[in-house]
């Protein structure tokens, strides 16, 4: 394969967004950067389906490698994908082009700005997705914060600056430490490549440092208990697109991460630290669901939402069961589509009734049946009721708990628990109940474009809910041989 | 016979500015032609420079009192390019304020002249005559706007603390002569005895005396006031050209003489450069001025700096030159920008004055985004890849403690870039600025801005050039 798909899947949205840089910036409706931009990202979505096609599920290998000298002697230029990756990939140019149609109603200014810098966001994205080199991950990992930033900060809520800072410093705070990590592997190891350190394996006496250097900028991303806050913060202030972005990829960055770094790289110190992040993850999933359930505003609860099913994720990757790694993979690919969804459901509402409060709807069902009945598809997933792709991902990841610790499990299983009763309390005082508020006659139901991403967020969410084979079948093998590269490497050292 | 050949840029550089002074003197209303000419005469070193002594591995003259070296070589380039950026890009601001006229690029010539002699010096007291002739030239340049109080006071404070260490700086030089009993760098690292505590005492005086001149902490305190004071073109000028000579000479002072005496200086420039990180970061994030933001800016880019000379490898040397390199193209894109301010024939400095500039100036908040996220140290930017090469010398030599709390003052020295940030995309817009502003204002700010959005495409040139300083 001599066409360099990856790197034009990454570059390919950064140059919709220079082009966009050259159009006029008209006020009011922008349709040609619209189109533009839809335009990009629809074709980088084909070029991934086509990637998914043509990429072979029989071999864990990466494929469609490319590898240029990029500092001399020092760090090349590498991307590839594995059955790991792929996946990631495909979500997040399934999930941009839905976020692009989605900004209609709520950015109202400076669309062009807003466009260009959700474009040059997909291409960090990826490129975090492929890179199979440290310094290239960090850079992409990195890069993704400045127009993050600008989206929460320049198109956020009333509290936006406090938010944007707050995610931003978090964020870096943990990643330089992973920088440390990153240059001290290159000084331990000579070289950043991640093929070359899956094959040498990392020394056993410095693993438990790197190991937590690298803990340290996952945790945040992801977001574990207790450095979580900034998540709820930086959800309810950003657009409803910046919300989207940030709960369907951001933050399976770190997920990601953890899986293809941590347990790749440091089996030693992996093994070590399980109990730790049990612990946080447990403590994750029960406190944040019981949070969430007190939560007055739908986009905080969904955001608290999000930290419990990171919670499940985190707790499926360190189970190092077959089930707990697949499904931690599949979970966070559903929550990406559901999460998505629920954001922009609540984006639907708060574009009409400018509220988010729950306390000001209700009885909205028979006002709004179309919005009402997608709401409840996704309500459902996010409580993985089986049938949505949320079932299959908590139920891998229960299994492969349950395998390995049993109390863990079963705490793990009161938090799904908590988390039907949170998702069906907001689904019944939205919807159902009586019509008080008496503005809410007068609310329209989805109109075509909204109804549009919702149907497309909802039919792979339900088409892997019943047959998730072939995402399944995708990553079996890749999953398979990093188990068994990860036994490997724990009896060298 | 001396190869003169090797020293013609300063021959050529001195026997101009004797031109200038004579002809400003006799010639009328000339400061135009003087400015001119002088950038001029900037360019024309440069390329002599390259020409005949950059292809020179390493030759000493004038009984090893000056040496010429690939350091040196770029070194001077560096500097003579950035002064011409100054003088070219400041012209406007200067006509505005009445400060056209023939001493100031004179002056600028004559700061030049001492730094060349400077980054060539071999021996104590060549160096000592390069620093107090670009000195001289620094002071008076400080109080160049002598109507405004503040700009006398920037002076005078800058002339009584800086005479201050470089009578220290005279101090060390005195104890080190007394122990080695020469004054020459070489002779000196010759007859070295590490025993000698009184040679510590000596090497502590003259890297104080230097660390007064770029910056550093604890011997800052010149630096914002000066900064903030000066007319803005000499800030820029301060905060980009006086750097680099100070910075090689601190090179070759700790690695030639005293390379083998690490142990004892190791530990100094650590600290200095921890303090500098730290403090810099911490006291520029209450600042209103952003010429004093600068200053503290400035402060704990230089820590970054020291990090690497703490390293004692070339690898450390190699990366303090990338990072003062890199550094010095993002401030000038910055203090570009600064120069922009300007509405009705008055300059804004401060911080708030940029509120809002994102909706009336979009492509000059775009560049300033660039450059402050760059001076934060993000990638894919270029002041990321300058921080990556300072901390893989450090890391490369186990200095973890320093790699961890100069990424760690990173992230506080963040915080007040993305404040300003914050003022020109998140706040309220104000009046519109003039865009009237000079073709050669507009250069230097694109290609700036360009370099440093796009350095990560190709990062191994810069790197290809400093590798071949080896200065042990």
């Amino acid at each position: 394969m001599n066409f360099p798909i990856l790197s034009s899947l990454i570059l390919l949205p950064t140059i919709g967004a220079l082009f966009l840089f050259f159009t006029k910036d008209k006020e009011g409706n922008n349709s040609t950067a619209k189109y533009v931009s839809l335009f990009t990202t629809s074709v980088n979505f084909l070029i991934s389906i086509y990637l998914w096609v043509s990429f072979d599920q029989s071999t864990s290998n990466f494929q469609f490698i490319e590898d240029r000298t990029w500092i001399e002697g020092f760090i090349n230029y590498k991307v590839g994908v594995d059955g790991i990756s792929i996946l990631f990939i495909i979500l997040t140019t399934f999930i941009t082009p839905l976020c692009i149609i989605s900004v209609n109603n709520s950015v109202k200014k400076r669309l062009r700005d807003f466009l260009i810098a959700i474009l040059i966001l997909e291409s960090f994205m990826i490129g975090v997705f492929c890179a199979l080199d440290l310094v290239v991950f960090y850079l992409f990992f990195e890069a993704g914060l400045i127009p993050m930033f600008l989206i929460i900060g320049i198109w956020g809520g009333p509290r936006r600056v406090y938010s944007a800072f707050k995610f931003f410093l978090y964020t870096l705070l943990g990643s330089v430490l992973m920088l440390v990590a990153i240059i001290s592997i290159y000084w331990i190891s000579g070289t950043t490549d991640v093929i070359k350190l899956y094959e040498l394996g990392i020394d056993a006496k410095y693993q438990n440092l790197l190991w937590l250097a690298f803990f340290s900028s996952f945790a945040v991303k992801t977001p574990m208990w207790p450095v979580h806050t900034w998540l709820p913060d930086a959800h309810v202030e950003a657009p409803t697109a910046g919300s989207v972005l940030l709960a369907a990829i951001l933050l399976k960055m770190a997920g990601y991460g953890f899986i293809r770094f941590s347990l790749g790289l440091f089996p030693v110190a992996s093994e070590v630290f399980t109990p730790l992040i049990y612990a946080l993850s447990v403590i994750a999933i029960i406190a944040t669901s019981l949070i969430a359930l007190m939560q007055e505003d739908m986009k905080k609860l969904i955001a608290y939402s999000s930290v419990a099913h990171m919670g499940f994720v985190t707790l499926g990757v360190f189970t190092l069961q077959q089930q707990g790694i697949e499904g931690s993979i599949i979970q966070m690919i559903s929550h990406g589509l559901v999460s998505a969804a629920l954001f922009l459901c609540v984006g639907v509402v708060y574009d009409r009734m400018h509220s988010r409060l729950i306390s000001s709807y209700g009885g909205i069902v028979t006002i709004v049946p179309k919005y009402s009945i997608l709401f409840m598809i996704f309500t459902l997933a996010a409580l993985g009721l089986p049938g949505t792709s949320g079932f299959v991902g908590e139920f891998l990841i229960l299994m492969g708990v349950f395998k390995d610790n049993f109390l863990v499990a079963v705490l793990a299983s009161i938090g799904v628990i908590i988390g039907a009763a949170y998702m069906l309390w907001l689904y019944k005082r939205v919807v159902f109940g009586k019509l008080i508020n008496s503005d809410l006659k007068s609310m329209m139901d989805l109109d075509r474009s909204e109804y549009f991403i919702l149907t497309c967020l909802a039919i792979p969410t339900l088409y892997f809910g019943f047959y998730p084979d072939p995402l399944i079948n995708t990553i079996e093998v890749s999953v398979n041989d990093l188990i068994n590269m990860y036994n490997r490497n724990l009896i060298i050292k | 016979m001396e190869n003169f050949n090797l020293i013609l840029p300063e021959i050529f550089i001195a026997l101009s500015i004797m031109f200038l002074l004579i002809l400003g003197v006799f010639k009328k209303d000339s400061s135009k032609l003087i400015f001119n000419t002088s950038q001029l005469i900037l360019l024309i070193t440069a390329v002599i420079t390259i020409n005949e002594t950059f292809s020179v591995n390493r030759v000493t003259l004038f009984k090893d009192s000056v040496v010429i070296d690939q350091m040196s070589s770029l070194m001077k380039i560096i500097t003579l390019l950035g002064a011409f950026l100054v003088l070219t890009i400041s012209t406007n601001y200067l006509k505005t304020f009445k400060l056209f006229k023939i001493e100031y690029p004179v002056l600028v010539l004559c700061s030049v002249l001492g730094m060349m002699v400077m980054i060539s010096s071999n021996d104590l007291i060549v160096f000592y005559m390069g620093l107090e002739l670009q000195s001289l030239a620094l002071y008076v340049l400080a109080t160049f706007n002598r109507d405004q109080l503040q700009s006398s006071e920037a002076g005078l404070k800058y002339f009584v603390l800086s005479a201050l260490s470089s009578g220290l700086l005279l101090y060390g030089c005195s104890l080190i002569y007394g122990f080695s009993g020469s004054t020459n760098f070489d002779i000196i690292s010759n007859q070295l005895n590490s025993n000698e505590y009184v040679l510590t005492f000596g090497i502590v005086f003259i890297i104080v005396g230097l660390a007064f001149k770029i910056s550093a902490v604890p011997f800052h305190m010149w630096a914002p006031d000066v900064y903030q004071g000066s007319p803005t073109s000499v800030t820029l000028f301060f905060t980009m050209v006086p750097k680099i000579a100070a910075l090689t000479v601190f090179i070759r002072f700790l690695y030639v003489p005293f390379l083998n005496l690490i142990d004892q200086w190791q530990m100094i420039i650590v600290f200095l450069s921890i303090a500098s990180m730290l403090f810099g970061a911490i006291a520029a994030i209450g600042q209103t001025n952003i010429k004093r933001l600068i200053a503290y800016s400035s402060i704990g880019h230089i820590g970054y700096t020291l990090a690497g000379l703490a390293t004692g490898t070339n690898e450390g040397i190699q990366s303090s030159i990338v990072y003062i390199s890199i550094y010095i193209i993002m401030n000038l894109a910055l203090f570009s920008c600064l120069l922009m301010l300007k509405r009705n024939n008055k300059y804004y400095e401060d911080i708030d004055d940029l509120s809002g500039l994102s909706k009336n100036h979009p492509l000059l908040s775009l560049s300033l985004l660039a450059i402050l996220f760059s001076l934060a140290g993000i990638p894919p930017l270029a002041g990321f890849f300058a921080k990556f090469y300072i901390f893989k010398a450090v890391i490369e030599q186990s200095m973890f403690f320093l790699a961890v709390v100069g990424l760690l003052s990173t992230v506080v020295a963040a915080f007040y870039y993305l404040r300003i940030i914050k003022i020109i995309y998140f706040d309220e817009e104000k009046e519109k600025y003039d865009e009237d502003h000079s073709i050669w204002l507009k250069f230097s700010l694109t290609f700036s801005t360009i370099l440093i959005l796009l350095y990560f495409i190709f990062p191994s040139q810069l790197i290809d050039v400093v590798s071949r300083i080896n200065i042990i």
